[in-house]
């Protein structure tokens, strides 16, 4: 999906977005960790979420996983009204948070971390027990679709940062996510595996995901996003098409140097 | 290219013997064989049928309450409650019995004393949140207790009416001379071995384990699992009491005594890592296994009883060095 065709489509903005927030605040008593963000989401379309450390990035990103319910404003998806209480109950919809360290367990494999809480067991009645040939062969077709080299049967423990990353995402597929959270996705990992992460982001999209992309790495923002966000103090201060910004900006917009764009 | 190029190194030749030689249970085993054979050329009563007979007896009651135990390690966790577990259960199956009832009322009584403490173990553990170490170190005291509560400190060795099955529970020898005790413990090493590696139940135990905080966002259902384990250590601490009954024939409130550290120290010879996330059936017997291997040695070969101590101490250090300095060389 083109940038230009997704700017298109919110401009109208009267079609049903995947993803909707109007005016949503979090107070936690006296502190207003957020106030009146509006944002929407399209499929297939990856959004930058930029902002200083205590802007609100984790509120509002754990208020759309589920973790926190809003104080004001309103969620719909799809058209419907969001009302979550839990994490699962945002599972539920479809939508999945790839943690910044991942929440892998270095002692399973790639496919059994996948395969985590969703094991596909074989058997009758209350007799089943677990289908290693088909997690084996669904990870695996997973990882080929995201086009990573990583093997389902080889310990997290033994992988690279870009392995681990393709784990963290391919359990994103299972879940038939259609909203991926990603928190730092990017932040302690070396240059090539960088790349190699960008490139699995793309494939989700690929197959019609909207990605949110939390990051404090402009140039990662800048490769991968179509448009940015900006919060500074709780407030949305940017929401455009990365082609139409540049870093300077999204950097004056994140310190306070730029009030608005 | 480069992945593909470390990939090709890291291939080994004999996958097999990759795996077989990378796991501390593989490397007791090999060490209880050589010293089996060792045995059988130094002594000449190591393999007399009498002398096998006895050892395999008297490590399964270890054996059977280290599978339980493993898999509360592989949590995370440990259970120090399981010998007085076991003299309570031992006592609920002696006074039950002594009262007149038959042995399937006794078994049940205990037994389910036994899932008892394990609940209330798991419950504290898992929903209230207070270490396990605290825990079953205050049911260590508590179950002992009212283990002489219930007997009032006095030995029972009557058994009611089903006397001699009890007897013969735990210290017959049904299938080809073989002591019951040992059918018992291999049967309870092939479930466990089966319940960790094929099951759902088992793989949230390693995932537990391995990263707490990854079971919890990934749906894992923590909290029961937890209660599980504790229960089904528990449970194993009731099936070593009421067979060790059956073979003592007298059940005394001393019973037990001391037994959690053994069963902890033959889980971590045969591979359960305390950090948690490691842990087999098979290592649970055989380092119960070595243990007394070892004890028996020293008996035959005439050394002083007081020795036995250093010398099983010492296994569990060698042991565990010996496992670490292997994952260090390959990690790095």
């Amino acid at each position: 999906m083109t940038r230009i065709a997704a700017s298109a489509s919110r401009e109208v903005n009267t079609g049903m977005a995947l993803l909707e927030l109007k005016d949503v605040s979090k107070h936690f008593g006296a502190i207003h960790a957020l106030t009146d963000v509006s944002l929407s989401l399209e499929p297939g379309q990856v959004m930058g979420l930029m902002g200083d450390n205590g802007a609100g990035k984790s509120t509002l990103v754990k208020i759309i996983a589920g973790n926190f319910r809003p104080t004001h404003g309103t969620m719909r998806m799809e058209g419907g009204d969001l009302s979550m209480h839990r994490p699962i109950d945002a599972r539920r919809h479809g939508i999945e948070i790839v943690h910044q360290d991942l929440a892998l367990c270095d002692n399973l494999s790639a496919a059994a971390n996948v395969f985590l809480g969703r094991e596909i067991r074989k058997g009758v009645g209350p007799f089943k027990i677990l289908d290693y040939a088909a997690m084996y062969r669904r990870a695996g077709q997973i990882f080929g679709e995201l086009r990573s080299e990583t093997r389902p049967r080889d310990l997290v423990r033994q992988m690279s940062g870009g392995q681990r990353q393709a784990v963290a995402i391919a359990r994103t597929r299972i879940a038939d996510a259609k909203i991926v959270l990603m928190d730092e996705p990017t932040a302690a990992i070396s240059v090539r595996q960088v790349a190699e992460v960008l490139n699995l982001v793309r494939r989700l999209r690929d197959h019609g995901i909207a990605i949110v992309f939390i990051s404090h790495r402009m140039p990662d923002v800048f490769s991968i996003a179509d448009r940015v966000v900006v919060l500074r103090r709780g407030r949305k201060v940017a929401d455009k098409d990365v082609a139409a910004s540049s870093p300077e900006e999204v950097t004056g917009l994140i310190t306070g140097a730029i009030e608005y764009a | 290219m480069e992945i593909q190029f470390d990939d090709n190194i890291k291939r080994a030749r004999f996958p097999l013997l990759t795996w077989l030689t990378s796991r501390q249970a593989f490397w007791v085993t090999v060490a209880v064989i050589l010293a089996c054979i060792f045995l059988s050329f130094a002594t000449n009563s190591f393999a007399t049928s009498n002398n096998i007979f006895n050892v395999a007896r008297n490590f399964t009651f270890v054996a059977i309450i280290a599978l339980g135990m493993t898999i509360v390690i592989i949590t995370g966790g440990i259970d120090l409650s399981v010998g007085s577990v076991l003299c309570l259960c031992s006592m609920i199956l002696a006074v039950v019995m002594h009262a007149g009832y038959s042995i399937e009322v006794g078994i049940a009584a205990s037994l389910g004393t036994a899932l008892l403490i394990g609940a209330i173990n798991g419950v504290l553990i898992a929903y209230l949140g207070i270490p396990p170490f605290v825990v079953t170190l205050g049911m260590l005291s508590i179950a002992r207790s009212l283990a002489m509560v219930a007997s009032n400190n006095t030995v029972v060795f009557q058994f009611g009416p089903d006397h001699d099955k009890l007897l013969f529970l735990g210290g017959g020898a049904w299938l080809f001379g073989i002591a019951n005790p040992v059918i018992y413990m291999l049967a309870l090493t092939l479930l466990t071995g089966f319940l960790l590696h094929y099951t759902r139940f088992g793989r949230y135990v390693f995932a537990i384990g391995g990263n707490e905080h990854a079971a919890i966002v990934t749906g894992v259902p923590v909290r029961r699992t937890k209660l599980a384990v504790y229960m089904i250590s528990a449970l194993s601490a009731g099936i070593a009491g009421v067979i060790e009954t059956g073979w003592l024939g007298a059940v005394t409130t001393n019973l037990g005594s001391g037994m959690e550290l053994q069963v902890i120290a033959a889980a971590v010879i045969g591979g359960a890592n305390l950090a948690g996330g490691i842990g087999t059936a098979f290592g649970a017997l055989i380092g119960s296994a070595l243990i007394e291997v070892i004890r028996n040695s020293l008996g035959l070969l005439g050394v002083s009883a007081f020795w036995q101590g250093t010398f099983i101490g010492s296994f569990i250090i060698i042991a565990v060095t010996f496992d670490r300095l292997r994952n260090y060389r390959s990690s790095e």
